[in-house]
């Protein structure tokens, strides 16, 4: 399995507002799962905070390419906002990085189609 | 006073007399020993789907499928005739798993031209002929026609896969779908190629798993705080109520109602939902499947609220089909008597820009976050059912009808082998 990560310094120039959070640009969901699981609620919210407001113009710039041939650039910044729909949930819902009452239960993606 | 009309009978599970109205003992999901004729009964007798059509795209695409409860791993394949055939996945030689790369009990996939044991280096044809034997000349009169792989019936529904180890059945795949397959005959399965596949490894009895799922009574407690607060209020004090339920001889289906794609009032749902509108229920700009009505056996109230149907086929395969034209598979393989390997599958059309591509990974991500919930809450229910306590029967309302069918099948089927086994002269 995959377990590359984004340098920094790879999204769009128009997205380097966000280029503290390129870390969060990870291609699968299982690297995105473990890194929110990873962090603390302080720095969950810190990024949700930078790139919820941003999610729109991310959309809008992308659609600007076909999905299957993104630029390196563009391609992280789709991860870093796929990213952003896995930590939504502790920010938005739970107020903790797990799923609450899911105890040890672990649900891995086993197969995911490439972005 | 019902929101949505019940049958005649005054209730859905009266209108399945056999399936009786009493509290339903769980004995059938705490015994080793009934696990171990379920194997023989159930796993070892009936169709299972182990795949698609898509996972085979070319003669000599494969995957394997370990099948625990059947007691074997199989090997699934596309010949150079274009036709999917499935073997035992073992060497004819001396028993070595045939198919595997690097963990013997893991499945895999791929490619090949033919299959060649890594043991002896024995070759077989992807129509299971046995074509090379290393140092043939050692053996003794051995006729290679003699040893081909033994195969496993095979069939495909729907482009669904599925196999039967019962190598004397006669009840072809179709007529075994019955009048729920029958009714899903048309839906473009085949359009829905970007797939999530997600796995878990759950501590419970397979029927508790399937319990959980074909029942949405749970949804308003356990998910509340999946929902925005004043919403998650409101549900729970209306609790949940299907808008119809089927029964066609071992398989079920709800029918349900959602409102959530896209929701009435963009209030009830999260931040996240309201700008990529998606969630639970998937995206909420449905993507053009090509079908200018239903399959007859969706939304079968035909009703206007309508968002998913659920059905089970029997005993472990369940399809969702949601209305903003996706799809969602679960399946459930026993392990032993009180673990199970889960699988989720989201079928989506595949995205045509970022945009759908994020609506669809936060429907995939919110199945999962509901799923590591309801996985959790069973291993709290399996450790119960089998502790000593003297609660032995359990109350099931009209909105847990399949779980009692469910119950009442598996129990169907094993007491009727249990029968067969009886009266049949002992097998030498």
């Amino acid at each position: 399995m995959s377990t590359t990560s984004a340098p920094s310094g790879t999204l769009p120039t128009e997205f380097s507002d966000l280029e503290p959070f390129a870390g969060f640009a990870l291609r699968s969901e299982r690297e995105r799962y473990a890194k929110r699981i990873a962090s603390s609620m302080a720095e969950l919210q810190e990024f949700y905070d930078a790139a919820f407001p941003r999610l729109e113009a991310a959309m809008a710039y992308l659609d600007q390419f076909a999905l299957d041939a993104l630029a390196d650039d563009a391609q992280h910044l789709l991860w870093l906002f796929c990213a952003l729909v896995t930590v939504s949930f502790p920010v938005e819902v739970w107020r903790q990085p797990r799923v609450p009452d899911s105890g040890a239960a672990s649900f891995d993606a086993v197969f995911e189609p490439a972005i | 006073m019902p929101h949505f009309t019940k049958p005649a009978e005054g209730s859905w599970t009266e209108h399945y007399p056999e399936l009786g109205t009493e509290p339903v003992s769980y004995a059938d999901s705490v015994s080793p020993a009934f696990y171990e004729l379920e194997r023989e009964a159930i796993f070892g007798r009936t169709w299972l789907n182990v795949g698609r059509l898509e996972q085979l795209p070319r003669a000599g695409s494969y995957f394997t499928k370990e099948l625990d409860s059947a007691g074997t791993s199989v090997v699934v394949v596309r010949g150079m005739d274009g036709e999917v055939r499935a073997f035992h996945n073992i060497c004819r030689h001396r028993g070595n798993k045939l198919v595997w790369s690097d963990f013997p009990s893991e499945e895999t996939s791929g490619a090949c031209r033919q299959f060649t044991c890594k043991y002896h280096g024995w070759r077989y044809s992807l129509e299971g002929e046995l074509n090379f034997v290393q140092q043939e000349q050692e053996f003794f009169n051995l006729d290679k026609a003699d040893y081909p792989l033994a195969s496993v019936q095979c069939d495909v529904w729907e482009g669904f896969i599925f196999v039967n180890l019962d190598a004397s059945n006669t009840t072809p795949l179709r007529e075994y779908m019955g009048e729920l397959g029958k009714g899903l005959e048309g839906y473009p399965f085949q359009e829905m190629t970007q797939v999530h596949k997600y796995r878990a490894e759950i501590g419970a009895n397979w029927k508790l798993f399937i319990d959980a799922f074909t029942e949405f009574y749970h949804a308003p407690v356990l998910h509340a705080k999946q929902a925005v607060s004043s919403e998650s209020a409101k549900v729970q004090e209306h609790g949940y109520e299907a808008l119809a339920y089927g029964i066609d001889g071992p398989h079920a289906m709800v029918s349900s109602w959602g409102g959530m794609s896209p929701p009435k009032d963009l209030s009830m749902v999260k931040p996240i939902e309201r700008v990529l509108r998606s969630g639970l229920f998937g995206p909420w700009d449905a993507p053009d499947i090509g079908l200018d009505e239903l399959p007859p056996g969706l939304n079968p109230a035909s009703h206007k609220a309508w968002g998913l149907d659920s059905f089970l086929f029997f005993p472990n395969f369940m399809l969702l089909v949601w209305k903003p034209n996706w799809v969602l598979t679960y399946h459930y393989w026993p392990t032993s008597y009180n673990t199970h390997i889960f699988e989720g599958a989201c079928y989506f059309v595949p995205p045509k820009t970022a945009r759908e591509r994020l609506a669809q990974e936060l429907a995939v991500v919110t199945f999962k976050e509901y799923a590591l919930q309801d996985g959790n809450t069973l291993e709290a229910t399996q450790t119960m059912l089998e502790s000593r306590t003297p609660v032995k029967a359990f109350p099931l309302n009209d909105q847990e009808i399949l779980l009692r069918h469910l119950h009442h099948t598996a129990r169907s089927y094993v007491s009727k082998y249990e029968q067969q086994a009886a009266s049949a002269p002992a097998r030498a």
